[in-house]
């Protein structure tokens, strides 16, 4: 249990996804224009990387190591992933039409969200159990959800700024990510 | 070979994927802590992307239109999987620097864009050069925000020592340096674009498949 819980803190805060790992950042700096839409990506990104680590990690173990086929896990991995993230659409719009309707455009943006196929990768690597690798992409798709909404809530403020104009757009959210980076440092000493 | 030429230039230069089009970010910012690392990512992703749009515009006929994108992903993990296998046997070092950075080649944007708006359009010989010409300026960005972090983190060079130890400020070799650094690359780039009279900067929306529009005509602003 106090394992599972170093884990998820590890990798919610001290090894944030996005601001120390820099995985995921097509979505962090692009759909962080508004807290709304911000949390909008932070839950799908949460809900697909659970069920990806999930599944990665089952046929990782299940199919590809008494196969003695582990080589073939970067292909293996993106294709479950893609075909997971349309398989899950489906059964949203089908089952549960309300969450469709919140997370529905975020979940095709994700296939292609470097952090799950990261997240997956980094689970085999660690030789995860089915158990902690859930907890580990739980924990890492928190972390996106902090880092994201966070930057999303400081990008409305500076909107308003008055801002020098070659730092206006992309640079001055690059300047506010790395500031984020240096707060999140703090977290190094807590396990 | 007049065409050969024009698709490095506009790989390089004019449509510069991390630069101009703001593909690929994850790489860009997370193995660019020496100027050697960023070399390496830069060649890396180069090979794989010659590699894949070479199969994918000699196949560009036989694919099937609905299942293009699968294909495609097929392709690109094959080539990065044999890259990485290449890598481990005959460059360890480059391997382990890069570590998770390798396999995470098949989603970067860059390389699915290409294939999409270029390699599956055009002839092998200039998608060659196509890929060649991207890969390159996509080095040529690595190497860049390489040589500054190397230089102001730890003082070196390519491991040579130009700053003395004492004054070398190390937050840029951490992660917040990479961000610093290619914001102020950004700014910069936007300012010789305003003495240009052209718009600053946007970066994508996070919707890589949007992209791939992006490539062809990278004024065209994407809604999320």
């Amino acid at each position: 249990m106090k394992e599972l819980l170093l884990i998820a803190v590890g990798s919610a805060l001290v090894n944030n996804v996005v601001l120390s790992q820099f995985l995921g950042l097509c979505p962090f700096l692009g759909v962080s224009k508004k807290t709304s839409t911000a949390a909008g990506m932070g839950a799908a990104v949460i809900f697909v990387i659970t069920i990806a680590s999930a599944c990665t990690s089952l046929i990782y173990t299940g199919i590809l190591v008494p196969l003695d086929l582990t080589y073939l896990q970067t292909i293996v991995f993106i294709l479950v992933i893609a075909a997971l993230v349309q398989f899950v659409e489906m059964v949203l719009k089908k089952m549960v039409p309300s969450l469709y309707r919140a997370l529905g455009v975020y979940l095709p943006l994700i296939t292609t969200n470097c952090a799950v196929l990261g997240v997956a990768i980094l689970n085999v690597q660690k030789e995860y159990t089915l158990l902690k690798s859930v907890v580990n992409g739980l924990g890492t798709a928190v972390g996106f959800t902090i880092a994201i909404v966070i930057l999303a809530g400081i990008r409305e403020r500076i909107e308003y700024n008055d801002i020098a104009p070659s730092f206006k757009g992309m640079p001055i959210v690059l300047v506010t990510a790395g500031l984020m980076a240096i707060a999140f440092m703090g977290f190094a000493g807590v396990i | 070979m007049k065409r050969a030429l024009e698709r490095l230039y506009n790989g390089i230069i004019k449509e510069n994927p991390t630069f101009v089009l703001m593909l690929g970010m994850c790489p860009t910012l997370a193995t660019t802590t020496s100027l050697m690392n960023g070399i390496g990512m830069g060649l890396t992703t180069t090979l794989v992307l010659v590699l894949s749009n070479v199969v994918i515009a000699a196949l560009r006929n036989l694919i099937p239109n609905g299942v293009r994108v699968p294909a495609y992903i097929v392709i690109v993990a094959t080539m990065v999987t044999i890259v990485q296998f290449l890598l481990e046997a005959y460059l360890p070092s480059i391997n382990d620097a890069l570590g998770i950075y390798i396999p995470l080649i098949v989603v970067n944007c860059i390389i699915l864009g290409r294939a999409e708006s270029y390699a599956s359009k055009n002839p092998v010989i200039p998608s060659l050069f196509d890929g060649l010409g991207m890969g390159l300026g996509f080095t040529v960005a690595l190497s860049l925000l390489g040589a500054f972090r190397e230089l102001l983190g730890a003082g070196t060079v390519l491991g040579y020592r130009i700053i003395p130890e004492n004054f070398s400020i190390s937050i840029f070799v951490l992660a917040p340096g990479a961000f610093f650094v290619l914001a102020c690359l950004v700014a910069a780039q936007n300012k010789i674009r305003a003495a240009k009279g052209k718009k600053p900067q946007e970066g994508c929306n996070g919707d890589c498949g949007g992209c791939t529009s992006r490539c062809g005509n990278p004024k065209e602003e994407v809604e999320a």
